[in-house]
């Protein structure tokens, strides 16, 4: 092997060497100068995510356990940008974190130990691979939820969702044991020809899809979301609901798609099912819930029955409609939690009710939030609308007409609570409205980043033609 | 054409909206009003310039006016279904340019007077901006996709400025109501997009419209009950078209929306956004006409005529003069859909397309004169109602005069606007069925009468008492009126048909002397009614309708549609269709809270459980999920 093909893994090399840069710059910054750390994780990301567009060859390493093609690289690319825009996005908090604890830095290493671990369980090439990719996605992400160690809530989230989540990953290990017994091989590869659907593999694969359904909260795997979410701090809320659940949601279509097209009878309904009751159950808790982040937390699961309507189809447009899907939903997402985060880390503000005539006295961050939640919503021109249009024609094509009409049943229902926030923010005029404010620098440029990217996705069409193309690769 | 023009009508308003929506808290009052104004102004000029240069520079090629198109790719869906972005230039999206463009200037120029004082001024003057450049963008679109997209924007700003008192419950509910009933029929036109696209594979107007295009050559191959699917989808589109423009059964928000500032009412609720609907039935009308021998032509035809007689009725009954224009656009819209309904294609044949849009032209004058003058006499007296007026002549003779053109134009007294128009209709609802003929006559007494009980009722009558003397508008309200005055008695004398015709190529139009002769005495009988029953203070009119007895209580209760919407929504929608659904719609419906707190209360208690809080539950819930779908799928589904 050559060490040019080292270059395959440039994403993750990349990632590794800020991590250890960050290490040893630690350690020679003063105490008091902590906070500039913010300055040189985000200059050192922002050059990798830079870099991370440069075109990339295909091909695999280790014999099959890693690979990347123009699909993964795009989508590693998108994970980028969306962390670049949550760093941002959580920058002042973090500083005042910094002063107020004396530490700081290692949110960026685990936040990027995390997404080292996302990249390998996108590039993942066999179990084995996929395996350690999800732990170390997961792992650092429950020390970052007791990150504001002085606070109850926040070490209650931790405590739920690593308990939460060794559960699935162990579930998930045992059904990939069982995988392995009925096909001799942890190579994807392998399994794609041997696979049939006996008993024995049919149990293996439900409860490894289980310990994926975990990460997208599908339900019934959903319950520790609204917990943890409204627990954790905002940034650790907004990378769980964006890029983990982006990620999770980009590696189960590509298993889906080729490792378990065997089963593809099996998994067609199991989905059908699992797509209604997420998007009923999302919708419906969503309806009454007064904390912001709650409210999106069931609007996130609410979502993940919309990606799964796309996924049950099968098929190139239907490949090309999720990631289309997915990606548009991070950038909503990432807009909508920055606002909640702008408000919160200046007034420490997170109800509903709290935002009751944010339009008079913050009219930008209310215009942001309505673009992101008329996203999220479906409604047009915003790039959200089309996303749902085209999940709904991939998945009518396929003839599932039930299934699209109770999913438009639910688009309608989640446009009221959608309108809620709305009308809170623009109708109400609010006894105690929060006062006017501006927010920093990096805090501008983070929702600037967001929006720009919902709305180039819905209007600038030769985007949706670039993901359409290289979703050949998968089918 | 030159396509800056084109780009920049819709683009100047949607700029104002942006800055005076953006900068609402640093602009003063005064420059918003400007800014609007002018924006609009220079919208118009191009607008008429676009007209000018279409109609008589570029004019006729081979006896045909050409369709000019410019647009661009904007989502390439699948390989032969594209959603385009552009403009599409022809004559009716040239008459509809000077329509949208003469109509916005003059509310914008009026409200300037009428709104002075009010807290929100500058937030009225974006939101106006932002319905007028939906309203461009409605027009000017190269395809149903296109023109969806407009139309569900028209319907936001048309929710904004209905809702526009925010703080008036009525007001609230009214906006609500409008957004809900188009959203319902909305969802009938997007299905109706669907199908198009589904079986034509493209959205496009020029190709769905072209005798050899897809639509219209192979309507017949595929079909559901017994019609043509295409037939099917041309339905449903025109539901969104009825919804839209208040057609029988889906008319119920449009008197409400009187809630809304006058001068919306006069732009969105008479002249622009409630004609879309004639608009989208014209933008088809080839489709419509030639797919299953014009099968959902005919349904136009009828529910136009319907609604026509039906709102007339109602009309004369009401005591809320906005809610009696109200009734009557919709009957005038009824009168413009059937005259479509009836038309043919070819020369003379369509004559019925060419007076629909003639009449819609004539119409939005004078209905918006008759609006912007109803207006300023509640502007002077505070009041809707015609009780609290009365000899009010006096004192606004500019509102007085003007108001009276815009009723003898409405009446259809000839030489004024509404007399050519109406007479074409009638021409062309003669000529193709006898019935809808005595419907249209009927009506057009009907109109004649209830438009002069309330202009006697205003302007002449006994004096209430009034608190303050009532005095005349000021001049920048007084302006428009005259204008729009102008326009109702000249309007009519233009050579239409020459320009706008189903078959763009123009024929010469006589006057049918005996049936215009018909409809002028249809016309002054009314008149002569209610010069009788309500010029003079007397108890006629009061003897007349308990005559009418049970009738008459009907009527004045618009026949109990919204009671009786309500009873299907209450107790037979909400008590069979699946619960979390009916629930949902019930406090759409009721406007309040109460029905979704109860409702996901009795949810979330039945599921509390679920969401404890303790780790323990969801652990139970995960392992009991792996099980459930372990056994579900292994034992049940695949064997």
């Amino acid at each position: 092997m050559e060490l040019n093909s080292f270059l395959l893994m440039r994403h993750e090399i990349l990632l590794f060497s800020i991590i250890l840069l960050l290490l040893i710059a630690e350690l020679f910054l003063p105490r008091n100068k902590k906070s500039s750390m913010i300055h040189l994780a985000l200059v050192f990301f922002g050059i990798h995510t830079a870099v991370g567009f440069l075109p990339l060859a295909e091909g695999s390493l280790f014999g099959g356990m890693f690979r990347s093609n123009e699909m993964i690289h795009f989508f590693k690319g998108v994970l980028n940008i969306g962390v670049f825009t949550l760093l941002l996005q959580s920058a002042q908090w973090l500083e005042k974190n910094m002063l107020k604890q004396d530490r700081g830095t290692e949110f960026f290493l685990l936040l990027f130990a995390s997404l080292l671990g996302m990249y390998f369980m996108i590039s993942a090439g066999d179990f084995l691979m996929f395996y350690i990719g999800l732990e170390l996605s997961t792992l650092p992400v429950a020390a970052l939820a007791a990150f504001e160690i002085m606070k109850r809530e926040s070490g209650e989230a931790a405590v739920k969702f690593i308990l939460s989540a060794a559960l699935a990953s162990g579930v998930s290990l045992f059904g990939i044991s069982m995988l392995y017994a009925t096909n001799g091989s942890i190579y994807f590869e392998d399994i794609m020809s041997t696979l049939t659907a006996t008993n024995l593999t049919l149990l293996g694969f439900i409860l490894f899809f289980a310990g994926l359904a975990f990460k997208i909260s599908l339900v019934p795997f959903h319950f520790w979301t609204a917990d943890v979410y409204q627990g954790a701090p905002i940034s650790i809320a907004s990378y769980l609901s964006v890029i983990s659940k982006g990620a999770a949601a980009f590696i189960l279509m590509i298993l889906l798609f080729t490792v378990l097209k065997p089963l593809m009878h099996v998994w067609e309904p199991l989905l059908y099912i699992l797509a209604l009751a997420t998007m009923f159950t999302g919708n419906l808790f969503a309806l009454r819930q007064q904390n912001m982040k709650r409210f999106l937390a069931y609007s996130s699961i609410a979502q993940a029955g919309f990606i799964l309507l796309g996924l049950v189809t099968g098929t190139q447009l239907g490949t090309a409609t999720v990631v289309y899907f997915v990606t548009i939903y991070i950038f909503s997402n990432l807009a909508a939690f920055g606002v909640v985060q702008a408000i919160s880390s200046q007034t420490g503000k997170e109800n509903m009710k709290d935002y009751e005539g944010l339009y008079r006295t913050n009219p930008k961050l209310s215009l942001v939030m309505m673009l992101a939640l008329f996203s999220l919503a479906g409604i047009p021109p915003v790039a959200g609308f089309f996303g749902k249009f085209f999940l709904f024609t991939a998945a009518a094509s396929k003839g599932y007409y039930l299934l699209v009409f109770l999913a438009v049943v639910n688009v309608t229902i989640s446009l009221y609570y959608y309108l809620l926030v709305i009308r809170a923010m623009f109708l109400r005029k609010g006894e105690n409205p929060i006062p006017f404010f501006k927010s920093k620098i990096y805090m501008k440029l983070g929702l600037f980043i967001a929006v720009m990217g919902m709305l180039a996705l819905g209007l600038y069409s030769p985007l949706y033609d670039y993901i359409y193309e290289l979703s050949a690769a998968f089918n | 054409m030159n396509l800056i023009n084109l780009i920049l009508i819709p683009a100047i308003p949607l700029a104002v909206f942006l800055v005076l929506g953006i900068f609402s808290h640093k602009i003063k009052p005064a420059v918003s009003g400007v800014v609007g104004v002018a924006g609009l102004a220079t919208s118009t000029l191009l607008s008429f310039y676009t007209a000018w240069q279409y109609f008589f520079v570029l004019g006729k090629l081979d006896g045909v006016y050409q369709t000019f198109v410019e647009k661009i790719t904007w989502m390439q869906f699948t390989e032969s279904l594209h959603i385009d972005m552009g403009v599409l230039i022809d004559p009716i999206s040239v008459m509809m340019l000077i329509v949208v463009s003469t109509i916005s200037l003059m509310v914008h120029i009026y409200s300037r007077g009428y709104m002075k004082g009010d807290d929100g001024y500058t937030r009225f003057f974006a939101y106006l901006s932002l319905f007028t450049f939906s309203m461009y963008g409605l027009v000017l679109a190269t395809n149903l996709f296109q023109i969806y997209i407009f139309w569900e924007l028209v319907g936001v700003s048309s929710f904004l400025l209905i809702g526009y008192y925010y703080t008036k419950t009525s007001a609230i509910a009214a906006a609500k109501k409008a957004f809900i009933v188009t959203r319902f029929a909305d969802f009938g036109f997007l299905i109706g997009i669907f199908i198009i696209g589904f079986y034509t594979n493209t959205f496009d107007f020029q190709t769905l419209n072209d005798p050899q295009g897809p639509a219209i050559l192979t309507w017949a191959s595929s079909s559901f009950m017994g019609l043509s699917v295409i037939t099917w989808a041309l339905i449903l589109i025109f539901m969104g078209g009825a919804g839209k423009s208040a057609m029988f059964p889906l008319h119920i928000w449009l008197p409400d929306a009187m809630e809304g500032p006058t001068p919306v009412s006069a732009l969105i609720h008479a002249a622009t956004m409630v004609v879309a609907g004639v608009y989208l039935v014209a933008r088809l009308f080839p489709m419509f006409y030639m797919v299953e021998d014009g099968f959902a032509l005919n349904i136009v035809a009828y529910v136009g005529a319907f609604s026509a007689l039906f709102a007339a009725i109602i009309a004369i009954t009401q005591t809320d003069i906005k809610r009696v224009l109200a009734f009557s656009t919709m009957s005038q819209l009824g009168y413009m859909m059937m005259s479509l309904g009836v038309s043919g294609f070819d020369g003379h044949e369509g004559v019925g397309y060419m007076a629909s849009m003639f009449h819609l032209f004539t119409h939005a004058m004078f209905k918006a004169l008759l609006f912007l003058g109803a207006g300023s006499v509640i502007h002077a007296v505070h009041s809707n109602y015609l009780k609290d007026m009365g000899g009010l002549r006096k004192y606004m003779p500019v509102t007085n005069i003007t108001f009276l053109i815009a009723a003898l134009a409405i009446a259809g007294v000839p030489p004024l606007a509404g007399f050519w128009s109406k007479d074409e209709i009638l021409v062309a609802a003669y000529e193709n069925s006898q019935f809808l003929y005595g419907i249209g006559v009927f009506v057009a007494g009907l109109t004649a009468f209830y438009m002069f009980r309330i202009y006697f009722g205003i302007f002449w009558g006994k004096e209430t008492n009034y608190k303050h003397a009532p005095h005349e508008s000021p001049f920048s309200m007084t302006l428009p009126l005259m204008i729009l005055a102008i326009l109702s008695i000249g309007a009519g004398f233009i050579p239409f048909s020459e320009f706008v015709t189903a078959d763009k190529a123009g024929f010469a139009t006589h006057i049918n002397l005996e049936l215009a002769a018909i409809a002028i005495v249809a016309g002054l009988l009314g008149i002569v009614l209610a010069w009788i029953f309500y010029k003079k203070e007397n108890d006629l009119a009061f003897r007349f309708s308990n005559a009418f007895g049970r009738f008459y209580t009907w009527t004045s209760h618009k026949f109990y549609f919204d009671e009786i919407y309500l009873f299907i929504a209450r107790r037979i929608f909400f008590q069979s269709v699946a619960a979390p659904i009916a629930k949902f719609d019930k406090k759409i419906v009721d406007g309040t809270m109460e029905g979704i707190g109860n409702q996901t209360v009795v949810v979330s208690r039945k599921i509390k459980g679920m969401q404890s809080g303790k780790v323990q539950d969801y652990a139970f819930g995960f392992i009991g999920g792996v099980v459930i779908l372990a056994l579900v799928f292994i034992y049940i589904w695949t064997n």
